[in-house]
């Protein structure tokens, strides 16, 4: 979807502003400790994945994106999800008590877990159905879709001509995990010349490297 | 919510999402209060998360893959070959380092890392990324803009080297391998990695001279 979270090349946002790296913290508050590992305790319930996840949070009115601190949107997402799959109603989250005996029930993920399940992750590389379409060198152009759910192709590179870098294998293709479909596609770094991106006024060594799925990609002659 | 500027120029639609919403602390209060009564969470776990990205997770484990990748040709040659593989034979494995690929900067090239859709980072040889990382001005900017952006972090670069920006799209995640500093020859890996900064592993910065480092 076209939302306020595909930010490559926006205008207007001002300077990153970035603090010192000797002295910024992990969390600038402790309520954003909070909101970190409720995410992840929520995530290893695995009533969701991670794209799931990540539509959540841009499925909210751009306005809310925009305005809303990194975890401010971590919290809008879970919360939805939560709702969605039916764990909590919104009216219990304003509430902050239980209000519903009859919301979906699961056992937590516990303390002793965690370690095990951070070490494991989820990896997303999957036995091909079939051979790559595409080689290094290839010359493709991303399709001009504007899909309404998610997906990874950003806005800046549609439609604009790219060269394959590499096979990154085959790997669970996004945007359909994220309608809860999973299923591998081919996997690969596509390179975009600067100007071919940002026009004549880019430096023209510089590039920008995407990761793009073949459904993403269309063949140049 | 506190807003003593009184209502912000939204309110002329009937749509609740663009009500100021309340301040996130109770918010999140009322949330982890409330899954902690439905016991979908265990409060126990929510600190085991929390110290594992605040105390053992960081860039300190990406230096070392770096200061090994510098004195070791071979392990440099693996990380380059199969990020993934070379980095896990240092025990830094798991949730979003699950893919790995490394960049190399050279004299001609040099590599910088962003996320434009969201904040994908390698966790497990960086940690949690910094709130910058995460901004909106630097996920638009570092692909239009990359020169821009390390001009604003201090790095400048000659016109003739080339700014590779990676976008982290899918899962893979990537590693800056920043050039080993000038004089650094007698140094072991250790010292080497008291050199290696996040920054430089994120590809806004280079890592320290000599004698800068910790």
């Amino acid at each position: 979807m076209n939302g306020a979270h595909d930010l490559g090349g926006m205008h207007g946002l001002g300077a990153v502003g970035a603090e010192p790296e000797s002295s910024e913290p992990v969390f600038h508050h402790e309520w954003e400790r909070r909101a970190f590992a409720l995410t992840l305790a929520c995530g290893f319930l695995g009533q969701w994945n991670i794209d799931e996840s990540r539509h959540a949070r841009e499925r909210q009115h751009p306005v809310d994106y925009l305005r809303n601190s990194y975890y401010e949107n971590w919290m809008a997402g879970l919360s939805t999800l939560l709702v969605e799959k039916g764990f909590v109603t919104r009216e219990e989250i304003q509430a902050g008590r239980s209000l519903h005996d009859d919301t979906r029930r699961l056992d937590p993920v516990v303390a002793s877990r965690v370690d095990a399940l951070l070490r494991r992750g989820g990896p997303v590389d999957m036995p091909p159905e079939r051979a790559p379409r595409f080689a290094p060198g290839d010359r493709v152009r991303v399709a001009n879709n504007h899909p309404l759910a998610h997906t990874r192709a950003p806005r800046y590179t549609r439609g604009r001509l790219g060269r394959i870098e590499s096979h990154r294998g085959c790997h669970v293709f996004a945007d359909a995990n994220a309608l809860g479909e999973r299923r591998g596609e081919h996997l690969y770094s596509v390179r975009f010349e600067a100007a071919e991106l940002w026009g004549s006024a880019a430096v023209a060594r510089d590039a920008v490297y995407a990761d793009l799925w073949e459904p993403h990609l269309v063949a140049v002659a | 919510m506190n807003d003593e500027t009184g209502h912000d120029h939204h309110h002329d639609h009937d749509h609740d999402h663009t009500e100021p919403p309340p301040d996130p602390a109770l918010r999140v209060k009322a949330l982890e209060s409330l899954l902690i009564e439905k016991g979908l969470v265990d409060p126990a776990a929510l600190d085991v998360f929390i110290d594992t990205y605040e105390h053992r997770v960081g860039p300190r484990n990406g230096a070392r893959v770096v200061a090994k990748a510098w004195v070791d040709r071979e392990y440099r040659d693996w990380l380059m070959r199969d990020a993934t593989a070379a980095i896990a034979s240092l025990d830094f494995v798991g949730r979003q380092g699950e893919h790995m690929s490394v960049v190399e900067n050279t004299a001609s090239v040099h590599n910088l890392v962003v996320c434009t859709l969201c904040s994908c980072y390698p966790w497990p040889v960086l940690g949690l990324p910094p709130a910058w990382y995460k901004s909106a001005p630097y996920r638009a900017r570092a692909v239009a803009d990359p020169r821009g952006v390390l001009a604003e972090f201090g790095t400048l670069l000659d016109d003739d080297v080339e700014v590779r920006v990676w976008d982290s799209t899918a899962e893979m995640r990537y590693l800056v391998l920043p050039r080993r500093p000038a004089g650094t020859e007698g140094m072991n890996e250790d010292e080497l990695a008291g050199l290696v900064t996040r920054n430089s592993m994120i590809g806004v910065e280079h890592a320290l001279a000599p004698g800068q480092g910790t």
